[in-house]
């Protein structure tokens, strides 16, 4: 049943020929420096990280790499995160998420639904088909990566737990559990971090219920193992590793709306002519480039969403 | 304990000397980190970020380092501590020189115009980069010979600047971080102690009328 074929393969396995040269050139310059001994050690972490790929994937053709972009490395998704739970440094997930448990794991999907359910995890696997998509990624500290997700659409476990018509919008509630996260010690923000969205963003065909990248499951450091993708939207409004849906009548109140109302608003949609109120956004720095590029409305995705704010002052509903 | 203290109130001259090389040796070790980690991958998946934040970083360390001198030197009663403090003092210029570096090359990209909207229209920047700016006539009259022409007094005065460009160091960091103050908590407080002190000794000289202590410049 886990047998791969040909058509298996994802657009994040393949190598490409910049990625191909790259790894010439750090192999020259490794041997080089006597570095290349290390060598067996690295392709026994590749045949790791194969065993670790997730089957039944398939790249979603709709969403593959946009135009003159290219995959950033898992090692910078992996490496380079913010998840307050466990410290306040890029740097404290990947050291300290290790003691996050995900199995067992359940999300309790609730409030104004007809079918209000508590889900195992495995079973949310097997809700609806796992795609891969590539999204461009922005964080409201103006740096970019471009990460090729797995999931689905939010929108078939909408229409699984069926909304009744007095939900208009969708709260994410995220794991605080002081035993495995020591960032809880520090009062950051309001925990559990909650974050939320109107019905028809979270009913988007791009918003994405993300349970894997690179072909893999979610790293523990990036939100495991389930968590939110809205790619016309800064990073933070997809909460990482989720324990509650929640579906109610009025706007929730965010973890970052609470820690700072005049600073991060509910929408949060990536926009270049709506500064941050201490820094610009409309630069950002994508992972593994030394310049700057300027930042796209709606982070690229202008076309797919604009239609939903039509009518809406975005610098007052930032 | 096998060294006493007081074998430190007078060392040679010698001894002076290679404690200040040390003490630049271990000011160039976060330069090195940084030269070294680039083309090694030491800097995490962001090192233009990384390096802005660690000169950032040792700026501070160093003026902490440059504005701690007094008051060891009056503490531990090491009055030779004072030959450290232009060093100390020129590498938390130094870093600050880098860091003012790395922001006008790698993130504005030396564009004036949006250089100077950056200064005028973000606090953190304008405190930062005013920071920056009082530091260079300080560095500027550290040589003996302008120390000499300018007289003891007058050089005092300017110098009296690091006092302000402590505080708004810690006031560029604090501006700057997204919600996790410790690290600025931590200098504020360590500004807190070293200005705190200084004031107190200020006081308490006032109320017993003796002349306050004027810095002799550096000999060497």
């Amino acid at each position: 049943m886990l047998i791969r074929r040909s058509t298996d393969i994802l657009p994040s396995e393949i190598t490409t020929e910049s990625q191909y040269n790259s790894r010439r050139d750090w192999l020259k310059a490794a041997g080089a420096m006597g570095l290349i001994a290390g060598l067996p050690a690295l392709s026994a972490r590749d045949a790791q990280a194969q065993a670790g790929k997730l089957a039944g994937v398939k790249p979603n053709a709709a969403y593959g790499l946009p135009d003159g972009e290219k995959l950033n490395k898992f090692d910078e998704l992996k490496n380079y995160c913010n998840f307050y739970e466990f410290g306040t440094d890029k740097t404290d997930p990947p050291a300290n998420a290790k003691s996050l448990k995900t199995r067992p794991w359940t999300v309790a999907v609730e409030g104004e639904v007809l079918k209000p359910k508590v889900f195992d995890i495995d079973e949310l696997f097997k809700l609806a088909p796992l795609e891969e998509r590539i999204y461009r990624f922005r964080c409201v500290e103006a740096w970019s990566m471009v990460v090729p997700w797995v999931g689905f659409p939010l929108s078939a476990l909408i229409n699984a737990v069926q909304p009744k018509g007095n939900a208009k919008f969708v709260e994410f509630v995220t794991l605080a559990d002081k035993a495995q996260m020591p960032g809880l010690r520090a009062g950051v923000l309001d925990w559990p971090y909650t974050e939320g969205l109107r019905m028809d963003e979270a009913m988007h065909p791009l918003t994405l219920l993300t349970l894997g990248a690179f072909g893999e499951a979610l790293p523990n450091q990036n939100g495991a193992p389930i968590r939110m993708t809205i790619p016309w939207k800064y990073g933070f409004k997809g909460g990482k590793s989720i324990v509650k849906i929640r579906f109610v009548e009025k706007e929730p109140r965010t973890a970052w709306v609470k820690a700072g109302p005049s600073e991060y608003g509910f929408y949060s949609n990536v926009n270049p002519t709506v500064d941050h109120a201490r820094w610009t956004q409309a630069t950002e720095r994508r992972l593994g480039e030394f310049g700057k590029r300027k930042s796209l409305m709606f982070n690229g995705y202008t076309d797919q969403v604009a239609s939903m704010y039509t009518g809406m002052d975005l610098k007052k509903f930032f | 304990m096998a060294i006493h203290l007081n074998n430190f109130r007078s060392p040679s001259a010698t001894f002076v000397q290679r404690v200040k090389w040390l003490l630049i040796v271990l000011g160039m070790m976060p330069l090195l980190r940084l030269i070294a980690g680039f083309p090694l991958g030491w800097l995490g998946a962001n090192p233009i970020e990384f390096i802005t934040r660690s000169t950032g970083t040792w700026t501070i360390v160093g003026i902490a380092v440059t504005l701690s001198i007094t008051p060891l030197r009056k503490l531990l009663n090491w009055p030779w501590l004072i030959r450290l403090r232009r060093a100390a003092g020129l590498l938390a210029f130094f870093y600050a020189s880098l860091h003012f570096t790395t922001y006008i090359w790698f993130d504005r990209f030396f564009d004036v115009d949006d250089i100077i909207k950056d200064i005028i229209k973000r606090p953190f920047i304008t405190v930062g980069f005013a920071a920056f700016v009082l530091l260079i006539p300080l560095a500027a009259t550290s040589k003996n010979s302008i120390i000499k022409k300018l007289g003891a007094k007058r050089w005092q005065r300017i110098h009296y600047l690091i006092y302000l460009i402590a505080i708004l160091a810690v006031i560029h960091y604090w501006w700057l971080v997204k919600k996790d103050l410790t690290q600025p908590i931590i200098y504020a407080v360590v500004f807190a102690v070293l200005l705190g002190v200084r004031l107190i000794w200020k006081l308490r000289s006032v109320s017993s009328e003796k002349p306050p202590l004027v810095a002799k410049p550096p000999s060497d």
